[in-house]
């Protein structure tokens, strides 16, 4: 790897590592201070390897740096040592500072920050921006790009949930066993709009939007692979990623629009995340509990046929009526008519389409569309000029005009 | 928006004599049915089915089985929906699967708790 892209890299990988040691060892007040001092620790190690050239392991440099900055600061802030090195079982500010850099501890403290972070005492949006800011090393003004809103707005929300998570004196630990479940729900539920923030986002920028994807698999994969947090769900969860991760690269050509699912091209489906999603669908079917993110993950499983069988749509139907009982969404209504138009015919779908109060989405009129093409073509281009009318984002506009001239082009 | 039970009567003791596909063919129009009630955001509870045996409990300790005399036709499952008024409730159940084997629904609007 070239010098210049290693600390960018590094910053990637270990920014959240060492956060997280540093919170856990000194606890969730000092989160900021935290940050602090290892964007420090970041600094310096731009400013000497440019002039002095590499350190031999340039990991366990930043390590044992912050661990040391850590070390100064217990000493030189009288306030801290008396008030925390106490709670911390410290006899005296002298002793020795002892860090755990052990890839266990590493591993664990970043767990439990995220059971810190995804905590119901913040918003949503506060629990997915502070992932990516303290777990996933994104600062403020990519958190802003991917979230299409301003850096001040990001900001000021972040030091916001920073300032609640202190308040509350959250402690960075796993859940007692009897609770993992219930809390993983709030983890689970950030991690998947994480996820689909990146897949779904209006945002441009393929190659945040990817990272975003990327960020949230591997958080999800890291419950996976503990015992502890290995539930059903945190299993269905990644199965369900990594269904749609298979698709990222047929998804979109290299302008960045978007490819309908009909049109991919499924050599440029990833055949490994859709083994890997089998993997873990596999393994999400013990217990007792079916969560949407089970009926969600065999629904994409089903997607990754892709040929047109009675046999595919008919499970995806049920498995969306099923979806829809445990939970409305629009997005679902829309996508379970769609597979009822596939599955029982166009006909039932139109007359129940019409009863789907959704006329705000754009997304609505996109389906009346296809259900009418080749029944009344008239009333598809009409509901396609609807679509566009409402359609916001550029990406969007183009696809609806794609399907537009399309059928204009077999109607003349 | 109003909430309304819908109960489903039929002439009971159908079921156990079917066969596994007879029963999931039977079964894919309620799945339907529901999914497109649950599709417009209308439908509160998807109730349960109910088993054909029970018991009826009168005054004076008496305890009759059934099937029962008094209705002829047997309860065997209910679900909760959400409508602007009786009328729209009542479209709803006409697309209700146990009309096509001669079954009747009947629409009853919940009073909400004080």
């Amino acid at each position: 790897m070239q010098e210049n892209e290693l600390i960018p890299h590094l910053f990637r990988t270990e920014y959240r590592k060492i956060v997280s040691v540093l919170c856990k060892k000194f606890g969730i007040q000092y989160m900021e201070t935290a940050e602090d001092l290892v964007s420090e620790t970041f600094l310096l190690a731009a400013e000497t390897w440019g002039l002095k050239g590499l350190p031999k392991n340039p990991t366990a440099w930043l390590y044992i740096v912050s661990k040391n900055k850590a070390k100064d600061l217990l000493k030189h802030h009288a306030v801290f040592s008396q008030k925390v090195a106490p709670e911390l079982k410290l006899n005296s500010s002298t002793e020795e500072t002892e860090i755990d850099w052990s890839s266990k501890n590493i591993n664990d403290s970043q767990l439990q920050m995220m059971f810190a972070i995804c905590n119901s005492c913040i918003t949503t949006e506060a629990q997915i921006g502070l992932s990516l800011n303290i777990l996933c090393g994104f600062g403020a003004e990519e958190i802003a790009d991917a979230f299409l809103d301003n850096k001040e707005t990001i900001y000021k929300r972040l030091a916001r949930a920073k300032e609640k998570l202190r308040a509350e004196n959250v402690k960075i630990e796993l859940p007692p066993p009897a609770e993992i479940d219930q809390r993983l729900e709030t983890v689970l539920t950030t991690l998947y709009l994480l996820f689909s923030e990146g897949y779904y986002s209006s945002s441009q920028n393929i190659t945040l939007r990817k990272d975003l994807c990327v960020e949230a698999m591997r958080l999800t994969l890291m419950l996976a692979d503990n015992e502890q947090t290995s539930t059903p769900s945190a299993n269905a969860l990644l199965s369900l990623m990594c269904f749609h991760a298979s698709r990222f690269d047929a998804r979109t050509n290299s302008n960045g629009d978007l490819i309908l699912y009909e049109e991919q091209e499924e050599a440029l489906w990833n055949q490994e995340l859709i083994q890997k999603g089998q993997y873990y669908l596999n393994r999400s079917s013990s217990g007792n509990k079916l969560s949407k993110y089970h009926l969600e993950a065999a629904i994409a499983y089903w997607h990754t046929h892709k040929a047109d069988t009675h046999e595919k749509w008919e499970n995806i139907l049920q498995l969306y009526n099923r979806l829809l009982l445990l939970e409305y969404s629009p997005m679902a209504a829309l996508n379970r008519t769609y597979a009822l138009a596939k599955a029982n015919g166009k006909e039932q779908a139109i007359a129940e389409a019409e009863k789907l109060d959704l006329s705000g989405s754009h997304f609505y009129y996109s389906l009346l569309a296809d259900l009418y093409t080749g029944i009344n073509n008239d009333k598809a281009l009409e509901h396609l000029k609807a679509a566009l009318s409402l359609a916001r984002t550029s990406t969007d506009k183009k696809t609806i005009e794609r399907t537009i001239s399309r059928l204009s082009e077999k109607k003349g | 928006m109003k909430e309304f039970l819908l109960i489903f009567r039929n002439a009971s003791g159908q079921q156990s004599q079917m066969s596994p596909e007879q029963l999931q063919a039977m079964m894919k129009p309620w799945q339907d049915w529901m999914g497109g009630i649950a599709a417009q955001n209308k439908l509160v509870s998807p109730g349960n089915r109910l088993e054909a045996d029970g018991r009826v409990v009168k005054p004076d300790n008496v305890v009759t089985n059934g099937p029962y005399v008094e209705i002829k036709e047997a309860v065997g499952g209910y679900i909760i929906i959400r409508a602007a008024s009786l009328d729209e409730a009542a479209a709803i159940s006409k697309g209700c699967p146990i009309l096509t084997v001669g079954g009747t629904v009947e629409v009853r609007a919940l009073v909400p708790m004080d």
